[in-house]
């Protein structure tokens, strides 16, 4: 019983539930304090923003899996947004499949960049995507000559892509941007564990030195990596697109500390080698919960949302690195040292 | 170890060469450059975040990277407006705003030397956070009319033709100097930096050095935020944002090695004039503030690159050289046959 459910229960689903646990008393605690709270359009709303956050968040877990970071993913989707809007406006009868994947090949291309750099170049991902960063962006605003795209330049389909509903629960919409980011969510999740790229990233991201020498090919492996986190802030970018729709040259600025804090928050270990897409998901969630609602207590500055960012990450970084690093231990010594009665004994507390 | 020194050396012999090439680029292109007014406005325009590049050294040199100067720069000179708007006395506000940094430099030194969490995670909370908070400080609003002293600070030359900040500057590089390639401190600051655990083990408190290190840092950067106050005679919660960018590749580009325990300060000075004899000549271009920082960007991106592909042509030269040259055993065998 106890190893079935040592099996199923490891630090890193204790970590998720925890997460889970934390945003329903977010939710509850809010409730309390705010008349209406819990409303479908509140719903409809976090699905939305969370929906963009998050398949960012996948690239990003991605590449922060193999122990490195990648700070560039705003300027990316901040790109991508534009041109494709840009794009759009000035082709108004572009196939819609298309639309999206010049957009995810977009974002790849910037992604090859970085990957190319941090993986063949040897420059520590940090400094790379610091400067790609300020890159990207300087590009975006030089080239765009500071324009703005507008909504109602966008064709007729990226228009009503927001608000369309497939099914709806009771008020609760089910709507295309969401829809992609769960599939987004599921089938990297599906890559994480069953393939061979997956496992590889956490074995690099647990010890890259290792992995090398087991033979790994740890470039082409983070090279890959970069350029997915890439084209997944492409694809975010062309939904930033159709949920915002007017799009000026600092669009999505500073989305790269969301997308850090949810991976974080999520519980992928920054140094690599633990977490996953799920994780990522719900802590992608909880940061969007704590900035929609705090918009709407009075009583409180919205502005704290940075401040409370800060301390989340700071938390979640301190929790993975002081608690559950033992707790994995812990969980490694006793699988391997205890038999069932063993374990049992420790679990009735005998 | 000679190799490395020389790696260095001429490190620093290329940046001497391209600071000669766009020093001169400059004398060409405009006709005032070489004013010493114009000189002290190259220094001015960016004395902020080169009084922090100082400290980022010592840092980076460590083994460590401190994200969260930026934000400690804007927090304290929010922390300062909002003072004076309540109508604190000009010197309580100063000294509080150094209070501020001192206390969220020694959070990060915490974090990082006590805790032992990695910097660059510790330092990108704080980041956020130190933000957030000048941003719960001043919504979004900006203050300004400080007294006229105050602004005199960061605009009026104090001593001859040299404002305040410059002269801590170049105070604070000799004291830099002294500390870092003529202490035992400074030694503790290259040992940590090349391998943490042997420092450990032959009993350098490492994490008493870091803790300082990053108190230094925090303090650094509010006094460096003040500056920016006086200088731009109003504070926003968006103050000095971004300016870690710059910061970082000053230190990197002055061939401090990212990975900690190599780099000298003068390194640093070249790169610093570098940057700011860069940042001159393309403003005489016309080239826009944003395509600047994208040039910074790539110089960052390059300061760590060109050194890496050296390393590797080097090395697979070395490679071949070895290869085309049997050794002498391989030699007699062969002869023996």
């Amino acid at each position: 019983m106890t190893n079935t459910l040592r099996r199923y229960l490891r630090p890193q689903q204790i970590r998720e539930l925890s997460l889970l646990l934390l945003i329903i008393v977010v939710l509850i605690f809010f409730s309390t304090q705010i008349e209406n709270y819990l409303s479908p359009r509140f719903f409809n709303r976090i699905a939305s923003d969370v929906a963009i956050i998050a398949v960012v968040a996948v690239g990003e877990t991605l590449v922060v899996l193999t122990r490195n970071v990648d700070l560039s993913v705003g300027s990316i989707v901040g790109v991508t947004a534009y041109f494709m809007g840009t794009y759009l406006g000035n082709n108004k009868d572009l196939n819609p499949a298309l639309a999206v994947g010049m957009a995810i090949g977009l974002g790849a291309a910037l992604g090859v960049i970085n990957g190319a750099l941090v993986a063949y170049g040897r420059v520590p991902a940090i400094i790379t995507t610091l400067g790609t960063l300020a890159i990207y962006r300087a590009a975006l605003v030089e080239l765009s000559g500071a324009k703005t795209v507008v909504i109602d330049a966008m064709p007729k389909w990226v228009q009503d892509l927001p608000s369309q509903t497939f099914v709806s629960f009771g008020g609760l919409d089910v709507r295309p941007l969401m829809l992609t980011a769960l599939i987004v969510v599921v089938l990297f999740q599906l890559v994480l564990s069953f393939t061979q790229f997956g496992r590889r990233l956490y074995a690099i991201g647990s010890n890259p030195e290792g992995a090398r020498f087991a033979g790994l090919p740890t470039e082409r492996v983070v090279f890959a990596a970069f350029v997915l986190c890439g084209a997944l802030s492409g694809l975010g970018g062309f939904m930033f697109l159709a949920r915002f729709g007017n799009i000026t040259v600092v669009a999505a600025q500073g989305m790269e500390l969301q997308v850090i804090a949810a991976v974080v928050v999520g519980g992928v270990n920054i140094f690599g080698g633990t977490g996953t897409m799920f994780g990522a998901l719900l802590g992608a969630i909880l940061i969007n919960i704590l900035q929609q609602s705090l918009i709407r207590m009075p009583q409180i500055s919205q502005f704290w949302i940075n401040a409370l960012l800060g301390v989340l990450i700071l938390a979640a970084v301190a929790t993975d690195a002081l608690i559950l690093s033992r707790l994995r231990q812990l969980w490694a010594r006793t699988s391997v040292q205890m038999t069932e009665g063993q374990a049992k004994r420790i679990a009735s507390g005998k | 170890m000679t190799r490395i020194s020389e790696r260095f050396k001429s490190w620093e012999g290329l940046l001497l060469v391209l600071l000669v090439a766009v020093v001169a680029f400059n004398i060409i292109e405009s006709p005032v450059y070489l004013g010493g007014q114009n000189f002290v406005n190259l220094f001015q325009l960016s004395i902020e975040k080169i009084m922090v590049a100082l400290v980022m050294t010592f840092i980076i040199i460590n083994g460590e990277i401190d994200l969260s100067v930026a934000s400690m720069m804007g927090l304290s000179a929010c922390v300062l407006a909002t003072l004076w708007r309540l109508g604190q006395p000009m010197v309580l506000c100063i000294l509080v705003a150094l209070i501020v940094g001192l206390i969220g430099g020694a959070f990060n030194g915490f974090w990082i030397s006590m805790a032992g969490l990695p910097s660059l995670a510790v330092t990108l909370a704080t980041l956020i956070m130190y933000r957030g908070l000048a941003l719960v400080l001043l919504e979004d609003k900006s203050i300004g009319q400080f007294p006229q002293w105050f602004n005199d600070l960061g605009q009026k030359a104090l001593f001859g033709p040299l404002p305040l900040a410059l002269v801590i500057f170049f105070v604070g590089f000799i004291l830099a100097l002294v500390i870092l390639q003529y202490s035992g401190f400074g030694r503790y600051v290259y040992v940590i930096g090349n391998n943490r655990d042997v420092a450990r083990y032959s009993g350098v408190r490492v994490q008493r050095v870091k803790m300082s290190i990053f108190i230094a840092s925090g303090f650094i950067a509010a006094l460096a935020g003040i500056f920016l106050a006086a200088r731009l005679g109003a504070v926003r919660g968006s103050t000095a944002e971004g300016f870690e960018l710059d910061i970082i590749t000053m230190v990197l580009l002055g061939g401090v090695s990212i990975f900690g325990g190599t780099g000298t300060l003068f390194g640093v000075l070249l790169s610093i004039l570098l940057v700011l004899n860069l940042r001159n000549g393309m403003g005489l271009l016309n080239i826009s503030g944003n395509a600047q920082t994208g040039v910074i960007g790539a110089l960052l991106i390059l300061s760590v690159l060109v050194p890496n592909l050296a390393a590797r042509v080097q090395a697979e030269w070395n490679r071949r050289r070895a290869a085309s040259q049997p050794p002498a055993a391989v030699k007699q065998a062969v002869s023996a046959e």
